[in-house]
């Protein structure tokens, strides 16, 4: 085994651990050695071609098919440098003090997570689109909402010269998004911060991490990594754990922590969505343009979240539900669909939670209760009004048997669609918010972090990324992971001297 | 495709898609090849459930109706394939769930099949040739007018 030393080795490139890269920098320049392992590839600006089986195979893991332990839900989440944050579609909002006031973390505050998150905003470019930049897919969302009854809010975007491809979730293939893979990342690294690809942690050990750095596969996208491909023991007397809120749980429980943090893999929550379709008469634009410009937050009153979408062929039609003439109707009409993504904003519960199989790979048990059904359910006539209030001739709704509802048919939105109608394993539930697993808390009984991302009981082991939350963020949460990836980096700053000893 | 499930993998592609029926031997294998490689990087037990479960939905039918599924009917494909999908039991709905999902990324991952959607999206966005302004959008979505594309 390949045997390196470091100071502070950061697992993940993502929101969480692309903002300790740039945060630990100043470590850097005192004398101390800061490593990034990714596990998936750097790509080359080229090589984001907006192809969709081949750019979700680069990007996503499992190709963005990995499901639940029972198979009735997909979870998507990037595996390439930068994380998740290449592959979102760059909206940006600030957590609500309703959401971080229940959480109840000790010496976490919201007013603190929101300055946070502005200083993240303004570094990232965040704004609002100029109206002569929304499509019609979005402009419609508004009309719908405005005679439907609903409120909809615009989306602050994160992007710098945006051509409106519309291939946010495909990788930008114009490098306008500004997620870490643009701006913390490049900025960590030309300040000493080292950071190396294609390398997958296995486990933590007392004092160091072991992972495996692998080669290009054939016909693979990205550039090799920066280490020989081989085992390799990295020393370091601070690890930060940013794998995601699957990857970080599962990391710890494969390294045997579960012992002394109980809580560890526990509280998962996901937002678990849908897309609606709908379709107009005549051609709108809908795959040009960013897709996500506007949302209706309905989570405290109704426990759902609708936000404007629009997807490619191949996920379009999987989200279907049904198969035959009907979909492929809907499919044949691309240029004059319009599409909605119901989120429910599910709560931590009991047995939804991380584990390991026998070889250590992360297992996601998912159960969706009867408030998630429900709150589906509620956004999937939301939206159903919304369409038709913008004037679609006809929804294709996952919780209506049949899907299709007609015009004619929306005084009967309430009858057609009911909670009744889901059944797991024939709706197409996907979700790409991730949440808990390493939650933050008072103790190692009720949690596995402290508020500053410092594990219970190991004081140079550190969390920074979703799997913080200890329950669902209700919102887009790319923001709130920044901020508390920024108060780890923070902590371990200020740590460091005890720690890691003179430079 | 191994061929002792080729002929129930065709029969339930166009029965999922019914357009798939006027795909030639050429698109049938660009639709068998995606799907191979979409499985090439998945563990190998995947590849036998698919094997096991594309047995199951070709025998199964002759309990009902006498035949195989590939030597049924569309009508009677469809009714068959909707009862596997409304199954009281998971891993039949899952199953078919999943052999679905592959129909979908082998035929609407082909690019002639996108264009005769009419998908257009370009990394050159607004500032590709056809697409027109946001501009334009937005005036049509809210007037009524004509969308430049």
């Amino acid at each position: 085994m390949i045997q390196r030393e470091y100071d502070v080795v950061i697992v993940g490139s993502g929101a969480g651990g692309g903002t300790v890269a740039l945060g630990l920098a100043p470590l850097v320049e005192q004398g101390r050695r800061v490593l990034v392992l990714e596990q998936g590839p750097r790509l080359g600006g080229g090589e984001f071609t907006g192809e969709e089986v081949e750019m979700a195979e680069a990007l996503y893991a499992d190709s963005g098919g990995f499901l639940t332990s029972d198979g009735t839900m997909t979870l998507a989440f990037g595996r390439v440098y930068g994380g998740s944050t290449a592959v979102y579609t760059g909206t940006s909002l600030i957590a609500g003090a309703r959401v971080i006031d229940d959480w109840d973390v000790p010496e976490l505050a919201h007013a603190d997570l929101v300055e946070r998150s502005r200083r993240f905003a303004d570094q990232n470019n965040v704004h609002l689109l100029e109206p002569h930049e929304i499509n019609e897919n979005n402009t419609l969302f508004v009309k719908g909402c405005e005679r439907a009854g609903f409120e909809a809010h615009q989306f602050p975007v994160n992007v710098k010269g945006c051509l409106g491809s519309s291939l946010c979730n495909l990788g930008c293939p114009n490098g306008a998004k500004q997620g870490t893979d643009r701006v913390q990342l490049p900025a960590a690294e030309a300040r000493g911060v080292e950071v190396v690809t294609r390398a997958e942690v296995d486990r933590v050990e007392d004092g160091s991490v072991i992972a495996r750095v692998s080669g290009i596969s054939s016909g693979g996208k990205g550039a090799a990594s920066e280490w020989e491909p081989g085992e390799y023991r990295v020393r370091a007397s601070i690890i930060v754990v940013a794998g995601g809120a699957i990857g970080s749980p599962a990391l710890l429980l494969r390294s045997g922590f579960e012992r002394q943090l109980p809580r560890l893999g526990e509280g998962f929550t996901c937002h678990p969505a849908f897309i609606l379709v709908a379709e107009h008469s005549k051609e709108i634009t809908n795959d040009v343009g960013h897709p996500k410009s506007y949302y209706v937050d309905r989570a405290n009153e109704e426990g759902y979240v609708l936000e404007t979408c629009m997807y490619f062929p191949f996920v379009t039609a999987k989200n279907l539900r049904g198969f035959g003439e009907s979909p492929q109707r809907f499919l044949a009409a691309f240029p004059r669909l319009q599409m909605i993504l119901v989120l429910a904003c599910d709560r931590a519960t009991p047995g939804n939670r991380i584990a390991v199989d026998s070889d250590g790979n992360p297992i996601v048990h998912y159960r969706f209760t009867d408030e998630v059904v429900r709150a589906l359910a509620r956004g999937t006539r939301a939206s159903t009004r919304i369409f038709f209030g913008a004037g679609a001739e006809r929804v294709h709704a996952p919780l209506a048997r049949p899907a299709e509802i007609e015009a004619e048919e929306a005084d009967r939105i309430d009858q057609r669609i009911r909670a009744a109608h889901f059944l797991p394993g024939t709706v197409a539930v996907s979700a790409a918010h991730l949440m808990g697993g390493c939650a933050m808390g008072k103790s190692a009984a009720d949690s596995v972090t402290d508020g500053w991302g410092r594990v219970h009981g190991r004081p140079g082991l550190r969390v920074a990324d979703s799997s913080l939350f200890p329950d669902s963020l209700q919102i887009n949460p790319y923001l709130t992971i920044m901020a508390l990836a920024d108060r780890t980096a923070e902590a371990i700053r200020r740590d460091a001297g005890e720690l890691l000893g003179s430079p | 495709m191994i061929p002792s499930v080729r002929r129930t993998f065709w029969s339930l592609a166009v029965t999922v898609v019914p357009d798939a029926v006027t795909l030639d031997a050429d698109g049938w294998q660009d639709v068998e090849e995606r799907i191979e490689a979409a499985l090439s990087s998945r563990p190998a037990r995947l590849r036998r459930q698919l094997r096991l479960l594309l047995t199951f939905l070709e025998w199964r039918p002759i309990l009902r109706h006498g035949r195989r599924f590939s030597h049924l009917d569309a009508e009677r494909r469809t009714e068959f394939l909707d009862r596997i999908q409304h199954s009281s039991a998971l891993l039949l709905r899952r199953g078919f769930w999943g052999v679905r999902t592959l129909v979908y990324l082998g035929y609407y991952g082909r690019p002639d099949v996108r264009r005769s959607i009419g998908y257009r999206a370009d990394p050159r966005g607004w500032t590709a040739p056809g697409h027109g302004t946001a501009g334009g959008a937005t005036d049509s979505a809210t007037g009524g007018g004509e969308v430049q594309r």
